[in-house]
C-alpha cells in the first residue's frame, strides 16, 4: 500500500476524472489521455523520465498537457532539469505539501524512507526542512511546546530551522496540547534497528514487510489461495493486544482468545428464538470479525514460526545477544563466517557483520579483510561498493591503529595453536580498544545482568523487546532525558555519541502536571523500528507518559541496509 | 500629460530575458490626483500586445500623481518568472501586483530597524506561464483605497481569499521594509540608498549588513538558539566583513551612474536570469547574498503558496567569486539542502570547474551536496574530475567500477572490468576487482561450453539435472557450487574444475568443503561426500575429519534430505554428547541415542527413550538387551 492509497484510493481518484493510474518508470507512456499528471517525489531521475515522455510527444507532434506535482516540495535541481531538457513551460509544476501520514493513534510517518540514505550516506540536507516543516505543522496545530530535547546534528539543524520559522510567524495563544518534543537522529543509535525484532509487530515487519500500516498476508498465512491485505493498527482489536508482546507470549494469548471466542459462539446453544435473534443482530457480526482477525494472526504466527525455525533463529538470537554483551566474540565471528560460507542470507550476514563492527567499535584488520573477502565471494564482488558505503557511514569498519597488536599477536600466534591464538587476540584487542557501544552500554545499563531470570510475560523494563537482553539505546536516552529534564549528568554519554545534544525551554509553560505535559512527541530522523515504538509504549505505561512517534519512515534492519547496498545501478 | 513608458525586452526563444518596464510620471506641478489608466500614454505597442496574454491575476500599475518625482522601488522578491521555453518568442501572461504608495506625509520617525530588508515572503501564486512582478511604490493607504474604489478597473481577481490575504500580508511586510527609505528619502529624492534603506556607503550600512545575519529579528525569541552550535559559516574564509565594506563602496559607484537616470524617471526591472552584460550597470535589484539566500529559503516558507515559483530568484548577478562563495556559505548556514544545491548549480554554470573544485575543498557540506547532485544527475565525467581534484582516488576508482552494473552484455562487461584493473583501488580492493574480472571471464567460457553440452544432449548430468539459470554474473561461491555440481571429477587443468576454481581464487579450505559438501549431497552422491572427509587420512587411519563442525555437516546433509543411514554416520562424530543426543533424537538415529546413553550409563534416560521407539522394532530390542545386561554399571 502506498501513501496515496491511504489518502485517496483509486475510486476517489476516478470520481475526479482520473482515467488510469500509472507508475512512473523508465518507459514510454502508453496513455492516450490529453492530460498527464505526475505525482512524484522530487527526484532528478524521475523528472528526467518525464522529460523524455514530453520530448517524445513533441517529436511526434502530439500535444498534451503535463503537470508535475512534487511532494512534499519541489526542488530547484528538478526544475533545472526541466529547463535543461527544454520542457520548462510545457510542463507546469505544483507542490503537494504532504507531511504526515497517521499510521495509527500514536504513529505519524512522513513516508520518506529516502531521508536515511540522502541525509546520512550522501550528506544531503534536502529533507531537513521537510522534517522541520512537519514539526512546524504540528507546532502550529498542537503547540506551543514547552520543552524541546534532541541529540544529533540533523536534529539540531531541524530545530534551528523550525525555531526561525516560529519566530517569523505569529503565534496565536492556544492551549498547549503537546508537552515536550524529543528529536533524535538515527545515527545516534544504529544498534537497535540492526537487532532482530522479536516483538510481534516488529516480527511481522521483518518477515512480511508492513507498508504504510498495511500488510499483505500470502496464501501460507490465509490458508486459502488468495492473499489478503490487512490494516494493522489499534482498530484491529486482536492485533492491538498482541502487537507489543514478545513473540513467545503471542501463541498463548491467541489460543486463550480462541477459547473465549468458542465460548461466545457456544452461547447460542439453548437459546430461544428471541435470544437467538438478538445474538445474531448484536454479537455475531463482532464475533465473526474477531474470528477472521484471530485466524489471520494465528496463521501469521504459524508462518513466522515455520520460517524462523528453518533458519536456526534461536542460535542467531544467541549470537546477537553475545555481541551485545561482548562475550564470545571469536565464536560469533566464526558463526558469521559460516553463515557467509553457506550463503545463507545476504542481508542477515551483512546485518550481523555491522552489529559486530558497531558493538566492537570496528573489526580487527585481519578479521575485516577475511570476512570481507568471504562475503564478496559468497554474495558477489559488486558488494565492494556496499562495503565502501558501510565504511563511509561507520557501520562496518576496520579498527585503526591495531598494527602493533597484529605484530605481537602473530609472534604469540606462532607459539600456540590457532584457537588459543584467537583468544589471545581477543585479550590483546580488548585492552587496546574501548568500544563506544560497550562504554555506553555500561553507563546507561543497556544490557541487564544475564544471570537473572527475565520473565517476558511481566516485563520489568524496555529490554523485554529484545528478550530481556538489551534496552534500546534510543529509548533509554529518551527515558533518561525526560527523567532528568535535560542532559545534566549525561555528559559522558553525549560525548560518546558525538554531542549535538540540546534541551531548550519554550516561553509558554503549562501547568507541570497537566495531561498535555505528559504527552511527548518523539521525532526520529532517519526512521524508527516497531520495536522502538513498542518500547516507548511500555515506557509510557510505566512512567505515565503518552508518546507520539513521528518518524521519517518506519524502518527495520533490512530497509536500513538495503538503502546502503551498492550493487545496483 | 502623463506618460507611461514601458520598455520591453523581447525574450529570445528558449532563454530567459530581462523585461524592463519604465513608467514616466507626470511632472511636479501636476496635482490632479490619481490618474485614470486611460490617461496614460503608453509609448510601447509591445506592452499592449504582450500583456494581452496576461492572466487574470495581473494588476494594473497604479500611478500617483500627487507627489512629484516619486521613486518607484522595486521589491524584487516576488519576481519569479516562469518563462515560456521552447521556441516561443512571446511572453505569455504577466501580473503586476498592486503598486503601493506609502504616505509621504508620515512624520519622520526613528528608523525601523526591525523592518528587515526586503522581508517580503515569496511564494506568490504565480500562474504558470505568467510573469509576476511586484512594483512597490510609496502611497498612503487611503489614497490607494480611494483609487481602487473609484476605479472601474477591478484589480484583484484572485480565486481565493486566502491568497489575497497573504498577498496583502506580504505587501505589508514589504512596505514596512521600505518605510525607512521613505522617511529618509523625503527631502532628497535622489539620495543613494541601499535596499535596506540605509544610505549607501555609510558606516551604519555596512555594520548593519554584517549584523544582519544574526539580528534579523529584534523581539525575544520564544526558543533560544543552541549555543553549542558550531558556526557553519566560515567567516574568515568567506571574507564576510571585508567584502561587505568593499561592496558598500562599489555599490555607491554603481548607484552614482544610475542616479542620473533616476532623477525624473523610474525604472522597474523584472527579474533577470540571463541578463546581457552590457546592461549590468542598470541593474537595481541589489540584494546581498544573504538576502538572496533568505529569499530562496522563503520560497518555501509560505506554506499556503504552493504554486510560487521561486527559482527565478536571480543568482546570475552574483558575479564576483566572493559573492558566489558568500551565497554558498549562507546557504550552507541555513541548512537547506535544496538551496545549497540551487546555489551549487549556479556556481557550476558560472565558474570554471577548477575554481569551483578548489573552493569546495574547504566546504565539506557543500561538497557532499555537490557530489550527491552530480551522482543523481549522472554527471559521471564531472564527478570523476572532482574526485580526482580532491585526491580521492579510491572513491574515483570505485565510482568507475560501479559503471559495470549498467552493462548488460557479458563480453562488454568483461572488457570493462578489464579496463578497471588499472584503476587506483586500495591494494585489497584491487585483488577483488581482479577476481571479479577473472571470474566473469571464466563464467563466459564455462557457460558457452555447458550450453553447448546441454543442447547436444550427450552429457548425462545436464539431462538429469537441467540447468535452471545461466552461471553468468553469479557470485564466486555459486560458481564453485555449480562446478562441484556439474564438473566435479574434472582434472584441475580445466576452467570448470572445482579444484581449479579453488586454486585460482584462493578459496579457503572450509569454504570449499562446505560448498562441495552441499553440491554432492544435493546430487545424493554419498560416496563423494564420504570421500570429502576421508581425504585427509594420514598414518593410514580412515578417521573422518572435517574443517566444519560435524553438527553443521549434519545440518547441511539433512537439508539436502540425506537418508538416516548416511546421517547417523555423521551424527555419531559430533563431539558434544548433549548436542549429539538432541540431534540424533531429532533425526531419529536411534542407534546413536541408545549407544550414547549406554556410554553415559544413564539407565533412566534409556528407559524413557524406550517409550519413544516403535514397539517391536530393532532399536527396542537393542534397548532391552542393554537394560538386561548385568555387566553395565548404571549410574542411576
Amino acid at each position: 500500500m502506498s501513501p496515496l492509497d491511504r489518502i485517496a484510493n483509486m475510486s476517489t481518484l476516478k470520481q475526479h476524472d482520473i482515467v488510469k493510474l500509472y507508475k512512473v518508470e523508465y518507459k514510454a507512456t502508453v496513455s492516450l489521455s490529453d492530460q498527464l499528471c505526475f505525482l512524484i517525489r522530487p527526484r532528478i531521475q524521475t523528472v528526467k523520465w518525464i522529460c523524455d515522455v514530453v520530448n517524445a510527444d513533441k517529436a511526434v507532434g502530439r500535444f498534451r498537457r503535463y503537470k508535475i506535482i512534487f511532494t512534499p516540495q519541489r526542488f530547484f535541481a528538478c526544475e533545472a532539469v526541466l529547463e535543461e531538457e527544454g520542457v520548462f513551460g510545457d510542463v507546469t509544476t505544483d507542490e503537494w505539501a504532504f507531511y504526515l501520514l497517521p499510521l495509527d493513534d500514536d504513529i505519524l510517518s512522513m513516508e520518506l524512507p529516502e531521508f536515511f540514505h540522502d541525509n546520512f550516506l550522501a550528506g544531503d540536507q534536502r529533507w531537513l526542512r521537510t522534517v522541520g516543516g512537519a514539526l512546524h505543522l504540528l507546532h502550529s496545530v498542537y503547540g506551543p511546546f514547552s520543552k524541546l530535547y534532541g541529540i544529533g546534528s540533523c536534529s539540531q539543524m531541524t530545530y534551528e530551522w523550525w525555531r526561525e520559522q516560529v519566530e517569523q510567524g505569529e503565534q496565536g495563544a492556544r492551549p498547549a496540547e503537546i508537552g515536550s518534543v524529543f528529536l533524535i537522529d538515527r545515527d545516534v543509535d544504529f544498534v537497535t534497528p540492526l537487532c532482530s525484532q522479536v516483538v510481534y509487530e516488529g516480527l511481522l515487519d521483518d518477515i512480511f514487510r508492513i507498508k504504510c500500516g498495511c500488510v499483505e498476508f500470502g496464501p501460507d498465512v490465509t490458508s486459502s489461495d488468495r492473499s489478503v491485505k490487512v490494516m494493522l493498527n489499534s482498530q484491529d482489536k486482536v492485533f492491538n493486544e498482541i502487537r507489543n508482546e514478545h513473540f513467545s507470549n503471542v501463541f498463548g494469548f491467541l489460543s486463550q482468545k480462541a477459547r473465549n471466542l468458542q465460548t461466545a459462539y457456544d452461547k447460542r446453544q439453548g437459546m430461544d428464538i428471541k435470544q437467538m435473534k438478538t445474538f445474531v443482530s448484536e454479537e455475531l457480526k463482532g464475533l465473526k470479525q474477531e474470528h477472521r482477525l484471530l485466524s489471520l494472526h494465528i496463521g501469521a504466527s504459524e508462518s513466522i514460526m515455520k520460517k524462523k525455525t528453518k533458519q536456526d533463529f534461536q542460535e542467531l538470537l544467541q549470537r546477537e545477544h553475545c555481541l551485545l554483551e561482548g562475550f564470545e566474540i571469536r565464536e560469533s565471528i566464526s558463526f558469521i563466517e559460516e553463515h557467509i560460507n553457506r550463503q545463507i542470507s545476504m542481508m542477515e550476514s551483512l546485518r550481523m557483520l555491522c552489529l559486530l563492527s558497531i558493538t566492537e567499535n570496528g573489526l580487527l584488520p585481519k578479521d575485516y579483510r577475511s570476512l570481507k573477502t568471504q562475503y564478496l565471494q559468497s554474495y558477489g564482488f559488486d558488494h565492494l561498493l556496499t562495503f565502501s558505503n558501510l565504511r563511509q557511514l561507520g557501520l562496518l569498519v576496520e579498527q585503526q591503529g591495531a598494527e602493533t597488536l597484529t605484530v605481537m599477536e602473530s609472534k604469540v600466534g606462532k607459539l600456540v595453536n590457532d584457537k588459543t591464538a584467537g583468544k589471545i587476540t581477543d585479550a590483546f584487542s580488548s585492552l587496546a580498544r574501548r568500544s563506544h557501544f560497550r562504554a555506553l552500554s555500561r553507563k546507561l545499563n543497556l544490557v541487564p545482568k544475564s544471570d537473572e531470570e527475565y520473565d517476558l510475560r511481566v516485563p520489568k523494563d524496555m529490554a523485554y523487546i529484545f528478550s530481556g537482553a538489551y534496552v534500546p539505546l534510543s529509548c533509554r536516552l529518551i527515558e533518561q532525558v525526560l527523567e532528568r529534564d535535560g542532559w545534566a549528568g549525561l555528559e559522558d554519554v553525549t560525548r560518546l555519541l558525538n554531542g549535538h545534544e540540546f534541551a531548550v525551554t519554550g516561553g509558554s509553560r503549562a501547568e507541570p502536571n497537566s495531561d498535555a505535559q505528559r504527552l511527548v512527541l518523539v521525532l526520529f530522523l532517519g526512521g524508527c523500528t516497531f520495536s522502538e515504538i513498542s518500547a516507548l509504549r511500555f515506557l509510557g505505561r510505566a512512567k505515565g507518559y503518552k508518546f507520539i512517534v513521528v518518524t521519517t519512515a518506519v524502518t527495520n534492519s533490512s530497509r536500513l541496509l538495503e538503502a546502503l547496498l551498492g550493487n545496483h545501478a | 500629460m502623463q506618460k507611461l513608458g514601458v520598455q520591453w525586452g523581447l525574450c529570445q526563444p528558449g532563454t530567459l530575458q530581462r523585461v524592463e518596464v519604465k513608467w514616466i510620471f507626470p511632472g511636479g506641478t501636476s496635482a490632479s490626483g490619481t490618474p485614470a489608466p486611460s490617461q496614460w500614454t503608453t509609448d510601447t505597442s509591445i506592452l499592449s500586445s504582450q500583456w494581452v496574454y496576461s492572466q487574470r491575476h495581473w494588476l494594473l500599475p497604479q500611478v500617483n500623481g500627487r507627489k512629484s518625482r516619486k521613486h518607484l522601488h522595486v521589491n524584487a522578491d516576488p519576481f519569479r518568472a516562469v518563462w515560456p521555453g521552447g521556441g516561443s518568442a512571446a511572453t505569455r501572461g504577466g501580473a503586476v501586483s498592486p503598486l503601493r504608495e506609502e504616505g509621504s506625509r508620515r512624520p519622520p520617525s526613528k528608523k525601523n530597524q526591525s523592518g528587515g530588508r526586503g522581508a517580503t515572503a515569496g511564494g506568490r501564486g504565480a500562474t504558470a506561464g505568467g510573469v509576476v512582478c511586484t512594483v512597490e511604490m510609496m502611497r498612503s493607504k487611503a489614497d490607494e483605497e480611494e483609487y481602487w474604489h473609484s476605479s472601474k478597473f477591478k484589480a484583484f481577481t484572485f480565486e481565493d481569499e486566502d491568497e489575497e490575504l497573504s498577498r496583502l500580508k506580504e505587501s505589508k511586510q514589504a512596505v514596512n521594509s521600505i518605510r525607512q527609505l521613505v522617511e529618509e528619502d523625503d527631502d532628497d529624492d535622489t539620495e543613494k540608498v541601499s535596499w535596506s534603506g540605509e544610505p549607501v556607503g555609510s558606516i551604519s550600512w555596512s555594520i548593519k549588513e554584517m549584523a544582519g545575519s544574526n539580528q534579523k529579528i529584534d523581539r525575544e525569541p520564544a526558543f533560544p538558539r543552541i549555543p553549542t552550535e558550531p558556526s557553519t559559516l566560515n567567516k574568515s574564509h568567506s571574507g564576510l566583513s571585508l567584502s561587505s565594506l568593499f561592496r558598500g563602496k562599489a555599490k555607491s559607484e554603481n548607484f552614482q551612474s544610475f542616479s542620473d537616470a533616476f532623477s525624473d524617471s523610474v525604472r522597474i526591472y523584472a527579474p533577470e536570469l540571463r541578463k546581457p552584460k552590457s546592461e549590468y550597470k542598470d541593474y537595481v535589484c541589489d540584494w546581498s547574498p544573504e538576502e538572496t539566500v533568505q529569499r530562496l529559503l522563503q520560497g518555501k516558507c509560505t506554506w499556503k503558496h504552493t504554486s510560487g515559483c521561486w527559482s527565478a530568484v536571480s543568482l546570475e548577478k552574483f558575479r564576483s567569486l566572493q559573492d558566489k562563495l558568500l551565497l554558498l556559505d549562507f546557504a550552507v548556514a541555513a541548512h537547506d539542502g535544496n538551496v545549497i544545491t540551487a546555489v551549487l548549480i549556479h556556481l557550476k554554470r558560472s565558474l570554471r570547474k577548477e575554481v569551483l573544485f578548489r573552493e569546495l575543498q574547504s566546504r565539506q557540506t557543500a561538497l557532499r551536496h555537490f557530489i550527491h547532485y552530480l551522482t543523481e544527475s549522472r554527471e559521471q565525467k564531472l564527478l570523476l574530475e572532482l574526485l580526482r581534484a580532491l585526491g580521492r582516488t579510491e572513491d574515483m576508482a570505485l565510482l568507475q567500477y560501479k559503471e559495470h552494473l549498467i552493462i548488460t552484455d557479458e563480453n562488454n562487461k568483461r572488457d570493462f572490468l578489464k579496463s578497471c584493473l588499472s584503476l587506483p583501488f586500495s591494494a585489497e580492493d584491487s585483488t577483488h576487482v581482479q577476481d571479479h574480472y577473472t571470474l566473469l571471464e571464466r563464467q563466459i567460457i564455462v557457460e558457452a561450453a555447458d550450453r553447448q553440452a546441454e543442447r547436444g544432449g550427450k552429457v548425462d548430468i545436464f539431462q538429469k539435472f537441467p540447468r535452471k539459470a545461466s552461471i553468468l554474473n553469479m557470485p564466486l561461491i555459486t560458481t564453485l557450487y555449480y562446478c562441484c555440481f556439474y564438473h566435479y571429477g574434472e582434472p584441475e587443468g580445466t576452467f570448470s574444475s572445482p579444484l581449479n576454481v579453488r586454486r585460482t581464487f584462493k578459496i579457503s579450505e572450509k569454504q570449499y568443503f562446505v560448498t562441495a559438501l552441499a553440491a554432492r549431497a544435493k546430487l545424493k552422491a554419498w560416496s563423494d561426500v564420504d570421500a570429502l572427509f576421508t581425504g585427509r587420512n594420514w598414518l593410514g587411519f580412515t578417521r573422518k575429519k572435517s574443517p566444519l563442525s560435524f553438527h553443521r555437516v549434519v545440518d547441511v546433509l539433512q537439508r539436502n534430505s540425506a537418508p538416516t543411514q548416511v546421517l547417523q554416520d555423521y551424527v555419531a562424530l559430533i563431539d558434544d554428547a548433549e548436542l549429539r543426543i538432541s540431534l540424533a533424537q531429532k533425526l531419529k538415529c536411534h542407534d546413536i541415542v541408545i549407544s550414547t546413553f549406554r556410554d553415559m550409563k544413564d539407565r533412566q534416560m534409556l528407559v524413557a527413550y524406550r517409550g519413544k521407539v516403535e514397539p517391536g522394532s530393532a532399536p527396542e530390542r537393542k534397548i532391552d538387551d542393554l537394560l538386561n545386561n548385568q555387566q553395565i554399571r548404571w549410574k542411576n
